[in-house]
This record gives structure tokens, C-alpha cells and sequence, in this order.
């Protein structure tokens, strides 16, 4: 074909309204946590002891980080989608360690030294790492979808954080039924599920978002 | 890099809003300034500058499949040199295995550079193979007849929405064609 005819055919393929890559990522966003929350529901419920943990610090803190987590790596994901991101685009997600590290120190000061490994294994860590990748699936499945109208300058980069934000999606429902509420473990086990499903996200991102 | 003409953000913007005739008269511009700077790209690669035409087409496919990732706000000419380079640097991993060998061979080619695009290596028909036949006809009706889509579809017997989505699609496949090639 030559160059000018298929400058035609893309002319004739001119639509005034295209969707934009950040209204797609808000819809995945959106459908991909309400498929999290249902599931988390259906198999195993919001801890009954809810209306008690809210009153404490401790169960607070652990949804503010996760939910400030959230924002931020949809922020990340929504400028990675652009030709022009470089791995900079990615440092708001910093005040997520930043909250993670100021969290688990006041834990450190509060809780005598001998306590801290109980706090830190929990009781449910293997739940937690098995649940929070598996509730992720629906997320990052609408996520790396949304991601195909962008042009991620770095595909796996941006499949990575596609993962880290499904990821935290499902930490924020899983959150709700998990009762181990220490910064120590958030920081472990949260931090360690989420690194799974970053990597699934790198590997899916490799293969389904080149352009 | 050399800079695309200074109002094409203008002409774009025009375009963005269903302007058939601007877009046309940008992507001309665009494929004007990016076929020097893909041959460059593959002579300072050491590569022949033979698929130097396929390049521009893959990108100019690109730049249409993605400008929705353009922000309208801010000039348009650093995202049009991050989308060719990312389809060059792409272009040259693909091919990197096989034609390494011979730089020699291409400094001749390189210094008699002609201004006319060369021809695309991918003749229609091979490239149009990963179209169904409806959607090659509605590709080569649109683009080298030069027909609407209104027109396209009163000869198929389709609605003009139907030609637009077919169209849509065909032109998604072939950036998809480009990137699988190998040769």
C-alpha cells in the first residue's frame, strides 16, 4: 500500500469522539472493584467485629494506606499509559511507602519489643496472600483491557503497576474481612501479595499492551 | 529530530474534532517529516534503509490508533517523536537477529538518500492478507478508490456505520499485521 493511500483510509476513520484512556481506567476501576468487593462478600465476609475495629487506630490506618495505595497506582497507571512516561511517572506512588514506613513505626514505639513478631506472622497471613491475588484477578484483567487504548511507553512497567493497583483494589475488600490489623503485617504480607500480582501484571503487560 | 511544522498541534486539534480534510493534510506533514528521520534512525543503525517506508506506515497507523493519548492541551510534537521512536527502537529489535552483517553494503544506499518514498517492502497484498476479503475491499475502496463511506457502503450493501466499524477494525489488524512481521 502506499503511504498516501493509507493516509486516506485512516482520514476516512475519523470519528469526532474517541474514548479516552482515563475514562476507561475509571470504568475498569469502578467494575473491577465492585467484581472484588462481591467476592470478597461471597467467600468470606466482613470481619463481624467491624463496628469495634473501626474505633481502632490500628484498622484505620491499614484502609487509609490501602485506599491511599489505590489512588496513587491508578494515578501511576493513568500516566504510564502515555508514549511519553518514563519510570519518574511512577513516584507518586511513594507516599505509599512514606505513610507505610511513618505507620510501622509508631507500631514499633507502641508495642513492647517482644510482641512484634506475633504482630508481624498474624493469623491469617497465608489467607491473605492467597485471597488479596485472587480477588486482584478481576481488576487487573479490566485494568490491562482499559490499558490497551493507551501507549505505554514501557508495557511491562505499566502491566506492573496495573497489578499493584488491582492488587491494592482487593486489599481494600480483603482489608475488611482481615483481622490482623498491625502495620507490621500490613507491610509484610499486603506488600508481598501485591508484588505477586505486580509480577503477573509485568508479564500480562509484555505480551498484551505492545503497540 | 527535526520539527514538524509549528501549527500541527493546530491542524490536529481540528482533526481531533472530525475534521476529515485537516487530518488528512496532518498525517501528509507528519509522514513528510518522519520519513527522513526513520532513515536516519536505521542508517545510524547500520540497517538498510529499505524498510525505511514500512516504518512510516506502521507509524502513521500508530499515531492514529493512539492519538487519543495525545493530550490536546500541550504541543503535539514531543508525543509524534516518542511514538517513532518507540516504533523504530521496536522495528529494530524485531529485525535485530537476522541483519546485523552488513553496514558496508548500506553507507552506498544511505548517501544516494532519495527525497520519494521508497517502496513499502509489504506490498498491499501480503500486508492486506490478515484482512477478511469484506474488509479489504472496504480498505482499498476507501483509500485508493478514494470513496466515503457512505459510498463504500451503498456498493457493499452496508449500513455507513458498518463500513466505519469495519474500516475501524481492518486498520487495527493491520498495525497488528505490522507488528507480528518478521521479514
Amino acid at each position: 500500500m502506499r503511504t498516501d493511500d493509507l493516509i486516506e483510509a485512516l482520514a476516512a476513520d475519523n470519528p469526532p469522539q474517541r474514548a479516552s484512556v482515563g475514562r476507561g481506567l475509571m470504568l475498569a476501576a469502578f467494575g473491577g472493584g465492585i467484581i472484588a468487593a462481591a467476592g470478597m462478600q461471597v467467600a468470606m465476609g466482613v470481619r463481624p467485629d467491624i463496628a469495634a475495629a473501626l474505633e481502632t487506630w490500628r484498622f484505620d490506618v491499614k484502609l487509609a494506606i490501602v485506599w491511599l495505595a489505590v489512588a496513587m497506582s491508578l494515578l501511576v497507571v493513568w500516566r504510564l499509559a502515555s508514549p511519553l512516561s518514563r519510570l519518574a511517572s511512577a513516584k507518586p506512588i511513594l507516599l505509599v511507602p512514606a505513610a507505610m514506613v511513618l505507620a510501622v513505626a509508631v507500631e514499633l514505639s507502641s508495642v513492647p519489643a517482644s510482641a512484634w513478631g506475633t504482630r508481624l506472622v498474624g493469623s491469617n497471613a497465608l489467607i491473605c496472600l492467597t485471597a488479596i491475588p485472587v480477588l486482584a484477578l478481576a481488576p487487573l484483567a479490566a485494568t490491562l483491557y482499559a490499558l490497551r487504548a493507551g501507549a505505554p511507553a514501557s508495557p511491562g512497567t505499566a502491566g506492573a503497576f496495573a497489578g499493584l493497583f488491582a492488587s491494592m483494589m482487593a486489599a481494600a475488600f480483603y482489608g475488611l474481612h482481615c483481622a490482623d490489623d498491625s502495620p507490621l503485617f500490613v507491610a509484610t504480607w499486603y506488600l508481598l501479595a501485591s508484588l505477586i500480582v505486580a509480577t503477573l501484571g509485568a508479564v500480562l503487560g509484555r505480551r498484551f499492551l505492545k503497540w | 529530530m527535526s520539527e514538524p511544522a509549528s501549527d500541527l498541534s493546530e491542524i490536529m486539534r481540528a482533526a481531533n474534532g472530525g475534521d476529515a480534510q485537516a487530518y488528512r493534510h496532518a498525517l501528509t506533514r507528519i509522514a513528510g517529516w518522519l520519513r527522513p528521520i526513520v532513515r536516519r534512525g536505521l542508517a545510524g543503525a547500520g540497517r538498510s534503509i529499505d524498510d525505511a517506508e514500512d516504518i512510516v506506515q506502521e507509524t502513521l497507523l500508530s499515531i492514529h490508533l493512539k492519538r487519543q493519548t495525545w493530550d490536546a492541551e500541550k504541543p503535539i510534537e514531543p508525543w509524534l517523536r516518542a511514538i517513532a521512536r518507540h516504533k523504530l527502537i521496536d522495528h529494530l529489535r524485531r529485525k535485530g537477529v537476522h541483519d546485523h552483517l552488513d553496514i558496508d553494503v548500506f553507507s552506498e544506499t544511505l548517501s544516494a538518500e532519495a527525497e520519494q518514498p521508497t517502496l513499502a517492502a509489504f506490498e498491499r497484498d501480503d500486508l492486506m492478507a490478515c484482512l477478511a476479503p469484506r474488509q479489504k475491499e472496504i480498505v482499498s475502496g476507501v483509500s485508493i478508490e478514494g470513496l466515503s463511506a457512505r459510498e463504500m457502503g451503498e456498493r457493499l450493501g452496508m449500513s455507513e456505520g458498518a463500513v466505519r466499524v469495519a474500516l475501524h477494525r481492518a486498520l487495527k489488524l493491520l498495525a497488528e499485521a505490522y507488528r507480528r512481521s518478521e521479514a
